[in-house]
């Protein structure tokens, strides 16, 4: 009899794995390439990542992932340190405090979720964009972000399929 | 006592709970870090030691990630340049007969500013020096626009440093480590540089928004700019040489001018890196104003005799002759005054010379005549020999003339 769904779930596999995945990801899309003339887009990999760490079950680690995963995100791409992971953790928290409503809806409403707490992180990027340098980001190219991003949940989603039951304590 | 006894032995805390307050205490951390960072400063320690290891790992993991699209690139290119040589070849012929006329407009303009300085006792800047580069990791979102390129300061980088492609401006270095540093791209939301129209001269801060076209800001006077118009650096403040170039002006949708970048012509992979340093950077002013006058010759015959003691002019008149001298001695940066010309004509050259950094070794090889030395060594013992340093001479580092040709909005001649 397999006994895999009763096993506690061990952090390295649904966090330590998506944040490796994460990091290269980003990385691979920050190396200067064009395609025809057009740069590659820069969506928030670590944002499904997030989302779906705080649906799947609450944890201690879940924030200081999001944290490492926030402050890579800074050194990769030249923002001030802890600007992405307060971007993130504010998502993140977001979600964690309302994951009792989150708990069985269907995947389109989780899709609308998971707009909402893309929103809520680029708005908070505007806002420390705006005071750090006393100048308002261009609305278009955070648009343009926004839709790269919020493309991505199926990833969110494959993520909390997987690892949502994998805890029977979390069920 | 066994735990079984203890009180408190069965309480157990939700996990919730417990994550919630992590979440805080990690939440209050990051913003405290983000509190914490000055990345505004041009200085190597505020860049922080933690970014530039950062950089310092990143940057050969993004050389070696990098190598498979780039040669893919350079493959597609040549596979590409073998199929359209054709199409190529007539395009460059067309060019190199443009480029022809242009060559001797240049000659011709070369040879007149050449004239113009002999006269004018101007003293223009001299070559940068600058590195090459190649760009390993690029960021391209709304809140940051950074590179990192793969040379540092074992090449002599200094932050402050300005970035160029082969068609134009795209940066300045904000962090340099060993082996790699971090370019700001001008479309940064934080970037900000001071440029001018080329038409009228006029200046602006090109601001950066995270947008593919940076804004002109602070534009002043009536129509200062159109559509089409060159968009220079103007030299001011002195973190850029004045004269390269950065794009040319376009109206935006939201109503306001904008840039768009030469540099976007072709994608930005190699870039040179001009280790300029203004004289304001690298002389000590306070020195500089302080420095004590060696004893006069004896027995010189253009210094004034030393019991005679200087006289304050009065309004109007001419000092002695040998009064610019003993001046020029003092004051570190007074300009000449063209030797042989009437004083009424002796006025617009001083406003020239007035932004131009003429040593004051100068002064005594040119025999200035009396009526017209009053006015510039007033003028210049005004200017502060470092501001003088900081605007270089005006077109000469970009001998482009305005007859238009089909090739004009190509800045190329504005590198140094």
């Amino acid at each position: 009899m397999s006994s895999g769904g009763a096993r506690p779930l061990a952090p390295w596999r649904w966090l330590g794995v998506p944040m490796l995945q994460v990091m290269a990801l980003s990385l691979l899309f920050a190396l200067p390439m064009r395609f025809w003339g057009l740069g590659l887009p820069e969506p928030v990999f670590a944002l499904p990542v997030a989302f779906a760490w705080a649906v799947i079950r609450p944890s201690m680690l879940g924030p200081l992932a999001v944290l490492t995963l926030g402050v890579f995100l800074d050194f990769l791409w030249g923002t001030p340190t802890g600007f992405w992971a307060v971007c993130l953790l504010l998502p993140y928290g977001l979600v964690l405090g309302g994951r009792s409503w989150l708990a069985g809806q269907s995947r389109v409403i989780m899709w609308l979720w998971y707009g909402a707490a893309t929103a809520l992180a680029l708005g908070a990027g505007y806002l420390f964009t705006m005071l750090d340098t006393q100048n308002a980001p261009n609305w278009i190219s955070v648009g343009w972000q926004f839709l790269a991003t919020i493309i991505l949940y199926p990833f969110a989603d494959r993520l909390i399929e997987r690892f949502e039951d994998a805890d029977v304590r979390f069920r | 006592m066994s735990l079984r006894d203890n009180p408190l032995g069965e309480l157990k805390v939700p996990l919730t709970w417990t994550a919630g307050i992590v979440f805080i205490v990690v939440l209050i951390a990051a913003v405290a870090i983000l509190l914490s960072d000055r990345r505004e400063s041009f200085d190597t320690d505020a860049y922080g030691n933690p970014r530039t290891l950062s950089d310092k790992v990143m940057a050969p993991i993004g050389e070696v990630a990098s190598t498979p699209g780039r040669l893919t690139g350079e493959g597609v290119e040549g596979v590409r340049g073998y199929f359209f040589a054709v199409s190529e070849n007539r395009r460059l012929k067309a060019e190199l007969e443009n480029m022809r006329q242009w060559r001797d407009v240049a000659i011709a303009l070369r040879d007149t500013n050449e004239r113009y300085r002999t006269i004018l006792g101007l003293k223009t800047d001299p070559p940068i020096p600058m590195a090459t580069a190649r760009i390993v990791t690029d960021s391209r979102g709304p809140f940051a626009n950074s590179r990192l390129a793969n040379a540092g300061t074992e090449k002599g980088i200094k932050p402050g440093n300005p970035v160029m492609s082969e068609n134009g401006l795209v940066g300045r270095i904000v962090g340099v480590t060993d082996g790699v540093s971090r370019v700001l791209l001008l479309t940064d939301a934080a970037s900000r540089t001071p440029v001018m129209i080329d038409r009228t001269n006029a200046r602006a801060i090109l601001t950066g928004d995270g947008g593919p076209n940076p804004k002109l800001e602070y534009l002043r006077g009536q129509d200062p700019v159109k559509n089409g118009d060159r968009i220079l650096t103007s030299g001011d403040g002195g973190v850029f040489p004045r004269g390269l170039p950065v794009g040319v002006a376009v109206k935006g949708l939201d109503g306001r001018w904008r840039v768009v970048l030469a540099a976007d012509k072709a994608p930005i992979d190699f870039v040179r890196i001009l280790l300029f340093e203004d004289f304001t950077q690298v002389a000590d002013t306070k020195k500089l104003v302080h420095t004590i006058a060696p004893p006069p010759t004896p027995g010189a015959s253009t210094l004034p005799p030393p019991e005679v003691a200087p006289k304050p002019p009065a309004a109007g008149a001419a000092p002695p002759a040998a009064s610019p001298a003993a001046a020029s001695a003092n004051t570190p940066a007074p300009k000449t005054t063209p030797a042989a010309q009437p004083p009424a004509k002796a006025a617009a050259p001083t406003a020239k010379t007035g932004v131009s950094a003429t040593p004051a070794a100068k002064a005594p090889a040119t025999p200035a005549p009396k009526a017209a030395t009053a006015t510039p060594t007033a003028k210049t013992s005004s200017t502060p020999p470092a501001k003088a340093a900081a605007t270089p001479a005006p077109k000469t580092a970009t001998p482009q003339p305005k007859a238009p040709a089909p090739k004009a909005a190509q800045p190329a001649g504005g590198a140094p």
